[in-house]
């Protein structure tokens, strides 16, 4: 899909202006439209370059001037100073710690139930499928008050630990679904030959169908991340110290608390945005090509 | 590793279909071991998804203050449920979430795709639609929590970027609270989230785009069709499937909202904002009502579990009507 598709954009493209010169008219009548466009991306994006301005401005630049001024130069004290108030180092390994352990196992979780459901075709097939769809459905408000309670009765409440397999199971559930589908159109001669040249169900699932099917993992993995990064409800629920806080949970109580001043707030925003922008520009042709896969499926 | 698949592949020769063709179907007991992969998936799914689960429903028909033993009060919580205000105006702000957050984004994410695919992609090329198509989706990366707090502090009352740019526009008596105000709030809400969901729809659409053949369009440009006539007979009918789960998507995330509410608004004021799910972390968190905030997050999965197996039928009938 992804090797047809510019090819088949740029066709049209490329034999237009020998039909039709790009005459005043014509021209007049499309930049319009890409213009409109434009100015809506340019909305779209407009917070987060507001929040960047206003991050590296001082306070006082940022009375005299309020929020629109452009900054006069390039100050990094308010940035520093919330760094070390709400350790983000800190909140940055937990973030990386969790969201990295759940990718990784909720990728296992699922490679192994999809490799039952898809290529296993075990007995009660759509039925398991099924309850894993809905599995994914539950919305997290009707398991967060006995997650709570059990993970204190098990000694696991406020550790990070905690937090890692609860999310390791539900994106499984995504994540299950996901690869059964594409493993149930998984060419099944080939998993025959394997087993006619005597690999085992292990072999075959760890040197045929995994490598086979990295570009659904890799999307699955970067999801997964993202994802997790994101939670807030479980999170906020389970993590209540700040040592074990990632960056969403120690954002959003800080916000709730309504204590920040503008400088804060900035230099809290600025913080939470960069890394989502370094996820999405490493990751975005995964992302889209991911969407694609999984809403078509 | 291709090579490994492309080498068993070749190696498989007749054989295969030799025994495929002729051979016994295989034993049921030998495909049932494959369920051996699925123990270790079914055994955390009981332990993390289906306990707790059926735990919150249990306590949907209890008394209990979250300490002690809960008290077995029937259907009490619904009834009292069915009676209460605060709950019925949280359902309505589910209503208007969806619109937020379903209706709208996914009608503008149509329109935007069909501008981005057959109208920029093709006048000015593949490379400009990408990064258009970039700025409106990046949102969606960012951690709800994150977004709440860029909004907040744009929609504030006092130095706000909002505000001080309708004074700078000279429409300064246009300035409101806009997440303060109770008649203003729950839209100060809706226009973050429609900013928030806007690129899902968006990037899922123009996927389904690339799979329509390329050939339609240029037929119906042939036959004189503009814009409007390809978008509506071309565009949305091929990519219905992608619109059917789109919309069920983006409704069950309405009904589940609940970060930004926590960060923009809290619930207010005065409840003017508030949502099913943060009612229900009131109750089980604030409130310490576990019983009552059991009862109310079973409603919500309830629906949500009623309108994924609604959404999951419509879309096979129209993966099916499209084969």
């Amino acid at each position: 899909m992804t090797v047809t598709a510019p090819a088949a954009t740029r066709a049209p493209a490329s034999r237009r202006p020998a039909s039709r010169p790009p005459g005043l008219a014509g021209a007049a009548r499309r930049y319009p439209v890409l213009v409109a466009l434009c100015v809506g991306a340019v909305f779209m994006v407009l917070p987060f370059a507001v929040v960047a301005l206003n991050a590296v401005k001082s306070p006082a630049e940022y009375s005299a001037g309020g929020p629109l001024s452009l900054p006069e130069g390039i100050y990094l004290d308010g940035l520093r100073d919330f760094w070390q108030r709400v350790d983000f180092g800190q909140k940055l390994f937990n973030s990386v710690l969790i969201s990295g352990s759940v990718a990784a196992g909720a990728v296992v979780l699922s490679v192994l139930n999809a490799y039952a459901i898809g290529i296993g075709r075990i007995k009660g097939r759509p039925y398991v499928l099924a309850f894993f769809v809905l599995a994914n459905m539950v919305p997290q408000e009707a398991l967060v008050y006995p997650v709570y309670y059990l993970s204190k009765q098990a000694g696991l409440y406020d550790t990070r630990l905690s937090v890692i397999i609860v999310f390791t199971v539900i994106q499984a559930a995504f994540g299950t679904y996901l690869l059964a589908s594409v493993l149930g159109h998984f060419p099944r001669e080939v998993i025959e030959a394997a087993r006619i040249d005597g690999a085992g169900k292990w072999q075959v699932l760890w040197r045929i169908v995994v490598p086979v099917s990295r570009p659904t993992i890799g999307v699955l993995l970067v999801f997964f991340f993202i994802w997790t990064w994101n939670e807030f409800l479980l999170p906020l629920v389970m993590l209540v110290s700040n040592d074990n806080q990632t960056v969403s949970v120690a954002l959003g109580v800080l916000q709730g608390q309504r204590l920040m001043d503008a400088t804060m707030t900035n230099a809290a925003a600025l913080l939470g945005v960069l890394p989502a922008i370094v996820f999405f520009l490493i990751f975005q042709r995964t992302l889209t090509r991911g969407i694609a896969v999984g809403a078509v499926k | 590793m291709s090579t490994v698949t492309e080498r068993s592949a070749a190696r498989r020769g007749g054989a295969s279909r030799r025994a495929r063709g002729g051979g016994p179907r295989p034993r049921p007991a030998r495909r049932d071991s494959y369920a051996l992969f699925l123990l270790p998936g079914a055994l955390a799914f009981l332990l993390v998804v289906l306990l707790p689960f059926a735990m919150n429903t249990g306590l949907s028909f209890t008394d209990w203050r979250g300490v002690g033993d809960a008290r077995w009060i029937g259907l009490d919580n619904y009834r009292q449920l069915a009676g209460d205000s605060a709950f019925w105006e949280s359902f309505r702000h589910s209503v208007a979430m969806v619109v937020a957050m379903a209706l709208l984004p996914t009608a503008a994410g149509l329109v935007l795709a069909a501008a981005l695919f057959d109208f920029v992609g093709k006048h000015f090329g593949p490379r400009w639609a990408a990064v258009l198509r970039a700025c409106y989706y990046l949102p969606q990366v960012l951690p709800i929590a994150v977004a709440g707090i860029v909004w907040s502090w744009i929609l504030a009352p006092e130095n706000g970027s909002l505000n001080e740019l309708l004074a700078a526009v000279g429409l300064g008596s246009l300035q409101q609270d806009w997440l303060g105000d109770p008649d203003l709030a729950l839209y100060g809400v809706m226009a973050v989230m429609v900013w928030v969901q806007l690129g899902f729809p968006l990037v899922v659409f123009m996927a389904g785009l690339q799979r329509v053949d390329p050939g339609l369009y240029e037929a119906a440009e042939l036959d004189g069709a503009g814009w409007w006539r390809r978008f509506r007979h071309v565009t949305l009918p091929q990519i219905r499937p992608e619109i059917y789960v789109v919309m069920v998507w983006c409704t069950i995330a309405a009904l589940k909202v609940f970060g930004a509410v926590y960060v923009l608004t809290k619930g207010g004021p005065g409840g003017a904002t508030n949502v099913p799910s943060y009612f229900s972390f009131q109750n089980f968190f604030e409130k310490t009502q576990v019983g009552y905030g059991s009862a109310v997050s079973t409603v919500l999965t309830a629906l949500i579990l009623v309108l994924a197996l609604v959404g999951l039928r419509l879309q096979t009938r129209a993966e099916d009507e499209e084969r």
